[in-house]
C-alpha cells in the first residue's frame, strides 16, 4: 500500500467505509457462530454470549484490526487534532493565556536569534568568506594598524595569499547645488575588491594602475549613492566633484553588496600613497594607520598563513629597510575577518542569547504548570478514555498533540512578537554593530523558531502527559480523588522554584547592568553638557590646501556664529569628547625626555570656558595665543600628576607631536575630560592654539552654548558658517546630551535588552507562584474547610497558605543566587564600577522578588482564608 | 483431552496463509477450519484472527473481496496474492528446517550423549 493510499484513508469518507465493513465483518462472524451453537442445541442467548466470549471483547479487536491496517497514526493524529482543536476552544482563557505566554518566550528567543545569528554565526556575506583575514602589526602584544611600507613589503614577499589590500577612512566633500554633503568613503588599494571577493556590477574594478601615486581621480559608487545619483547606467566614464577634483566614475557596486568592515561606506577611490622614498620615515606611508585585509589562497590554512608572515617579520632584507617602531619584532596577527567583525560585541550577543533562553525556559514552565493543573482537571475524562481501551501511550499522544497546538498557536504568535522585537532591536541598536543591516526575520529564523516551537511543544507537553496518563482507573473516575495530587504538586512545586531561580539570574543581571550604567552616568565627563550645541565643519576645496585659508575661515566664521543671537561663546576644537573622534592621539615629550599618548586639541581661545572644562592651574589659552606668540599649551589634570607629581607644572616645556618644532611652554592645568567614552580611564590631553599647531586639522567640532533649545538654533548657526563659505559640509550636529547618551549607547542597549528580559521573567514567575498556589488552595478547600471547622483562625490559615508559597520562592532565590554568581561573570565587558557579586543589586533583586511574590501568594491565601467551612465540607 | 498448547509465536500467521491457500474463505470459515484442523490441540485465540487478517491484508499478502455465502449473506473472502503465496512457501520451508533441527536435537537427547 503506498502512502499516498494510506493518506487517502484520512479521508474521513474512506474511514467511515473501512469502520462500516470492519463492523459487518466481526458481526458476520457473530451471527454464524451463534447460528452453529444455537444449531448444536444451544438456548439462543446464550449461543451469542458464548460467541461473544470466543472472539474477545469486541471494541478491543476493532481496536486491534484498526491498528494493524497501518494507517492508524495517521488517522490518530487527526483525530487528536481535532480533538486537541476543540479542547482549546472549550478552554479559551487557558488557551489565551498559554499561547501568549508562548509567544512572548518563542518571539523573544527568535528576535535575538535573528539579530545573532548574522553577526555570530552566519558566514561573511562573500564567497569563501572563511578565507578572508585580516593582518594587524602588534606592540608588546597590543594590535595596530599597519603601515603602508609594511603592507608593501607583505604584499611583495608573502606568498599564501591570492590578494592583499590596505585601506583608510576618506570622507570627501561634494559641493550640490543645494548644500555641500560629505560622504563616507574609504581610500583602497588596488586589491580591496577582490580580497573580499565581490566585483562591481557596472564598470570595472581598480587596477594597479589605479593605486600609484599621483594617479588618475576615479572612483567606485555604491548602490545607493548610484541609485541618488539618478540610478543611470551611463554613469561609468562620468565625473563628478570631490574635493575640489573631478573624479571618473569607473564603476558602480552590485545592490546588495555589505562592506561589513565599513558599512556606511558609499564610495571608494585609490589609496595612491608613495611607494618610492621607502626611507623617509617621516612620512604618512610610515604612519600605522592602515586595516589590512587579505584572502587565502585555495588549500592554504590560516596557521600556514601565519606562520609565513611571522617568518616574513623575523626576517629583514635590504630591500625594505624598516624604522624601529615598524620594526615588525613583535610579530604580526593574523585573525579571521569574521572573529574580528565579531570581536567586541561576541560576549554581549551571547549573553541576550543566555538571557533569552532564560525566558523561554521560564514561559515554558509556566506552561508547563498550566498544563498540568489543566490535566488535574481533565483526570476524569483521562480515566474514562482508559477504561473505555485507549492505550497509555495512545494518551500521551493526544496530550502532546494538545500542547504541540498550544505551542503552534504560541509559535505563530511568537513570529509576530519577533518581527517588532527585531524592529525594536533594529532602532535601539547602538551605532556600531556589525552586520546590522543583515538583522531581519528570514528563512534561517523561521527555522529557528519552528525547532524552538517545536521543542518547546514537545518539553511543556511531555510532564503534563506523563502525569495525566499515569491515572489509576478506579480512583480517577471518581471526583474525590486526592490520590494522584501528591506526585503532581511536588511537579508544580519544583518547577516554581526553578522558575523563580531563573528570574533571579534575569533579575539580578538586570541589576547590574542598571547599577553600572547609574554608576556610568554619574561620572563627571570633565565638561558641562547641559545647553551645548555641537556640530562638524569639514574643509572642502583646493582653497583650504593652504592652513593659513583655513585658519582665515575658523576665524570669520566664528565671527558669523557670534552674530546669531542666543548663541554665546562659541569656539572651534580639533576633537570633540564622546563624539567618536578618535584619530587625534599624539606624543607628548617632556624636557626629561618622557614621552606619553596624549589627545591632543587644537582649539580656538575659550573652548574650556564654553565647555565648562575647569581651569585647576594657570591661565586658559586666550586670544593673545595667536601665531606668532609663544607656543603656548595647556595639559590636563591627569598628565599634571604623572609627569609632574608634587610639583607645579607651569613654565615647564613639552614638545605635542613632531620633536623638530619649538617647545610648547605648559600655561595652564585642566580638569580630565573623558574623550572616548565614560568608562575611559586615559584622559592624559594636551590643548594648543589652533593657530599654533603644526598643521590645521581637515574637520573642526564647533560647540557654542544656547540658553534654551540648542538643537533649534542649529539652522541659524549652519547658515552663518555657509555665510562665509557655503562649501562648507556640515555634519554630525548634536547636542552635547545627545552625545553623552550615544556614547554609551551599547550599555544602554544591553540593559534594555536585560530590563524588558528580567520584567517579563518577574511578571511570569509570579503568574507561576500565584496560579500554582491557587491551584493548590482549590483542591485542599476541604482540607482549609476542615482547618476553620476546628478553630482555625483567618490569620492561621493566611499564614499557612503564605507561608507555603514564601518557601517555594526562598528555595528558588537560593538556587538562583548561585546561578546568578555564575552568570554576571559572563557579563563582565558590560559591567562598570560595580562587582559582579555587587551585594546592593542581589538585596534589591531578592528583595523585589519576595515583595512580588509575597502579593501573588496573597491573594489565594485570601480566598482560602475566606472558606467557609460549612459550604466546603458540605460540597464534597 | 491434553492441555491445549499456545500458538508459537508467528505460526498464526502461517497457518492463516495456509488456510486461505486452499481457495477464497471469509474469517469464520478460517476460524473454524483452524479449529478443526488443530483438533483442538492448540488453542487459537479468536480475538487475534481479525487484527491478523487485516494485517496480513494490509501487507499484500491476502487480497479480500465482499462476495455472497451460500446463504446469501454478504461477508468479506480473503484469497492468497501471489506474494502471500511466496511467503507461504518460504515460511512452510523455514518451519520444516526448524521442527527437523528441534526433532534432531530432541532425539539426540532421548539417545543419551553419543
Amino acid at each position: 500500500m503506498t502512502w499516498w493510499h494510506r493518506a487517502r484513508t484520512l479521508a474521513p469518507r474512506r474511514r467511515k467505509q473501512m469502520e462500516e465493513q470492519l463492523d459487518k465483518e466481526l458481526r458476520f462472524h457473530l451471527d454464524r457462530h451463534t447460528a452453529d451453537l444455537i444449531a448444536q442445541g444451544r438456548h439462543p442467548e446464550e449461543a451469542r454470549r458464548q460467541a461473544r466470549l470466543t472472539l474477545g471483547g469486541e471494541e478491543q479487536v476493532k481496536e486491534e484490526c484498526r491498528d494493524a491496517r497501518g494507517t492508524r497514526w495517521l488517522e490518530d493524529l487527526w483525530q487528536d487534532f481535532r480533538y486537541a482543536v476543540r479542547t482549546l476552544r472549550q478552554r479559551p482563557g487557558f488557551t489565551a493565556v498559554g499561547a501568549l505566554t508562548l509567544a512572548l518566550g518563542i518571539g523573544a528567543s527568535t528576535a535575538i536569534f535573528s539579530a545573532v545569528n548574522p553577526i555570530l554565526f552566519e558566514p561573511l556575506p562573500y564567497p569563501h568568506a572563511g578565507r578572508i583575514m585580516m593582518i594587524w602589526d602588534s606592540f608588546e602584544g597590543v594590535r595596530c594598524d599597519v603601515t603602508f611600507h609594511t603592507y608593501r613589503e607583505l604584499a611583495a614577499r608573502s606568498r599564501s595569499f591570492e590578494a592583499m589590500a590596505v585601506m583608510e577612512v576618506w570622507r570627501p566633500a561634494m559641493t550640490s547645488a543645494t548644500q555641500p554633503e560629505r560622504f563616507d568613503g574609504q581610500s583602497v588599494s588596488a586589491s580591496y575588491f577582490r580580497a573580499l571577493g565581490v566585483a562591481p556590477v557596472l564598470g570595472r574594478d581598480f587596477q594597479q594602475t589605479d593605486d600609484r601615486f599621483k594617479g588618475p581621480h576615479v572612483a567606485i559608487l555604491s548602490d545607493a549613492l548610484w541609485r541618488r545619483f539618478g540610478g543611470d547606467s551611463a554613469i561609468v566614464g562620468r565625473q563628478i566633484t570631490l574635493d575640489g577634483d573631478l573624479y571618473t566614475v569607473i564603476g558602480v557596486m552590485p545592490r546588495g553588496f555589505d562592506n561589513v568592515l565599513a558599512p556606511s561606506a558609499e564610495l571608494w577611490a585609490p589609496l595612491q600613497y608613495d611607494a618610492g622614498n621607502i626611507t623617509d620615515y617621516e612620512s604618512q606611508e610610515w604612519g600605522h594607520h592602515l586595516h589590512m585585509v587579505a584572502r587565502l589562497r585555495p588549500g592554504v590554512g590560516a596557521d600556514q598563513a601565519r606562520r609565513e608572515l611571522n617568518g616574513i617579520a623575523l626576517a629583514k632584507i635590504a630591500e625594505f629597510p624598516r624604522p624601529p617602531f615598524a620594526s615588525l619584532q613583535h610579530g604580526l596577527m593574523v585573525n579571521s575577518m569574521q572573529g574580528e567583525i565579531t570581536r567586541g560585541v561576541k560576549p554581549v550577543l551571547l549573553a541576550f542569547l543566555g538571557a533569552v533562553l532564560l525566558v523561554l525556559l521560564i514561559a515554558s514552565v509556566n506552561v508547563t504548570n498550566l498544563l498540568l493543573a489543566r490535566g488535574a482537571q481533565r483526570r476524569g475524562e483521562f480515566a474514562m478514555r482508559a477504561a473505555l481501551g485507549a492505550a497509555r501511550p495512545r494518551l500521551i499522544r493526544q496530550l502532546l498533540t494538545e500542547s504541540l497546538l498550544l505551542t503552534a498557536l504560541g509559535g505563530a504568535l511568537g513570529i509576530v512578537v519577533a518581527e517588532f522585537g527585531v524592529e525594536a532591536l533594529v532602532a535601539l541598536s547602538p551605532t556600531g554593530l556589525p552586520r546590522a543591516g543583515a538583522i531581519a526575520v528570514n528563512g534561517a529564523v523561521f527555522a529557528f523558531a519552528l525547532g524552538i516551537t517545536t521543542l518547546v511543544g514537545l518539553l511543556v507537553g511531555l510532564v503534563p502527559a506523563l502525569h495525566a496518563a499515569r491515572v489509576d482507573l478506579v480512583t480517577g473516575i471518581q471526583q474525590g480523588s486526592r490520590r494522584t495530587a501528591g506526585g503532581r504538586q511536588l511537579t508544580h512545586r519544583t518547577l516554581v522554584v526553578s522558575e523563580v531561580a531563573l528570574a533571579i539570574v534575569l533579575l539580578v543581571s538586570a541589576g547590574l547592568l542598571l547599577r553600572s550604567l547609574e554608576r556610568l552616568f554619574a561620572v563627571a565627563p570633565g565638561f558641562d553638557a547641559a545647553h551645548l550645541l555641537t556640530m562638524q565643519v569639514q574643509y572642502n576645496g583646493h582653497r583650504y590646501d593652504d592652513d593659513s585659508a583655513r585658519r582665515r575661515f575658523l576665524a570669520q566664521a566664528l565671527d558669523a556664529v557670534r552674530r546669531v543671537p542666543g548663541v554665546a561663546a562659541p569656539a572651534f576644537t580639533s576633537m570633540l569628547p564622546l563624539s567618536g573622534d578618535q584619530y587625534g592621539v599624539y606624543g607628548a615629550q617632556f624636557e626629561d625626555g618622557n614621552g606619553y599618548d596624549v589627545f591632543r586639541y587644537a582649539t580656538t581661545p575659550g573652548y574650556c570656558e564654553t565647555m565648562g572644562i575647569a581651569l585647576r592651574r594657570g591661565r586658559l589659552l586666550d586670544e593673545h595665543d595667536t601665531a606668532g606668540a609663544p607656543p603656548a599649551v595647556m595639559i590636563s589634570e591627569s598628565l599634571a600628576k604623572r609627569q609632574f607629581p608634587g610639583q607645579d607644572p607651569i613654565g615647564r616645556r613639552v614638545h605635542v607631536g613632531p620633536t623638530n618644532r619649538p617647545w610648547y611652554t605648559i600655561v595652564g592645568v585642566v580638569g580630565d575630560v573623558k574623550q572616548g567614552s565614560l568608562a575611559d580611564r586615559q584622559t592624559d590631553a594636551a590643548y594648543i592654539p589652533a593657530t599654533q599647531s603644526w598643521f590645521a586639522d581637515d574637520a573642526m567640532s564647533l560647540v557654542a552654548r544656547a540658553r534654551d533649545d540648542v538643537t533649534a538654533l542649529a539652522p541659524a548657526i549652519k547658515r552663518a558658517i555657509w555665510s562665509v563659505d557655503n562649501d562648507q559640509p556640515i555634519v554630525r550636529v548634536a547636542s552635547m546630551d545627545a552625545l553623552l547618551a550615544a556614547s554609551e549607547s551599547r550599555r544602554r542597549f544591553a540593559m534594555v535588552v536585560f530590563e524588558a528580559f528580567a520584567l517579563v521573567a518577574l511578571v511570569l514567575a509570579a503568574t507561576g507562584i500565584y496560579g500554582v498556589l491557587s491551584g493548590n488552595v482549590t483542591e485542599r478547600m476541604r482540607e482549609i474547610g476542615v482547618r476553620a471547622a476546628l478553630g482555625a483562625s483567618r490569620g492561621d490559615i493566611l499564614t499557612l497558605v503564605v507561608r507555603q508559597g514564601m518557601t517555594l520562592t526562598g528555595l528558588g532565590v537560593a538556587i538562583g543566587l548561585f546561578g546568578a554568581a555564575a552568570a554576571s561573570r559572563a557579563l563582565i565587558t558590560l559591567l562598570f564600577g560595580v562587582s559582579p557579586l555587587d551585594p546592593v543589586t542581589y538585596l534589591g533583586v531578592i528583595a523585589l522578588l519576595a515583595g512580588v511574590s509575597a502579593i501573588a501568594c496573597w491573594v489565594p491565601a485570601w480566598r482560602a482564608a475566606r472558606v467557609d467551612p460549612s459550604i466546603t465540607l458540605r460540597a464534597e | 483431552m491434553a492441555a491445549k498448547s499456545d500458538l508459537p509465536q508467528g505460526t498464526l500467521d502461517l497457518l492463516i496463509l495456509k488456510v486461505v491457500a486452499l481457495g477464497p474463505v471469509h474469517g469464520y470459515a478460517i476460524a473454524q477450519r483452524l479449529q478443526q484442523v488443530t483438533r483442538d490441540v492448540v488453542q487459537v485465540p479468536q480475538g487475534s484472527l481479525y487484527p491478523a487478517l487485516h494485517r496480513l491484508e494490509n501487507r499484500g499478502l491476502l487480497a479480500a473481496d465482499w462476495k455472497d455465502t451460500e446463504t446469501g449473506r454478504e461477508a468479506k473472502f480473503y484469497r492468497l496474492t501471489r506474494k502471500g503465496r511466496v511467503q507461504l512457501e518460504t515460511g512452510a520451508a523455514s518451519w520444516q528446517r526448524l521442527t527437523e533441527a528441534v526433532g534432531l536435537i530432541l532425539q539426540l537427547s532421548a539417545g543419551g550423549a553419543q
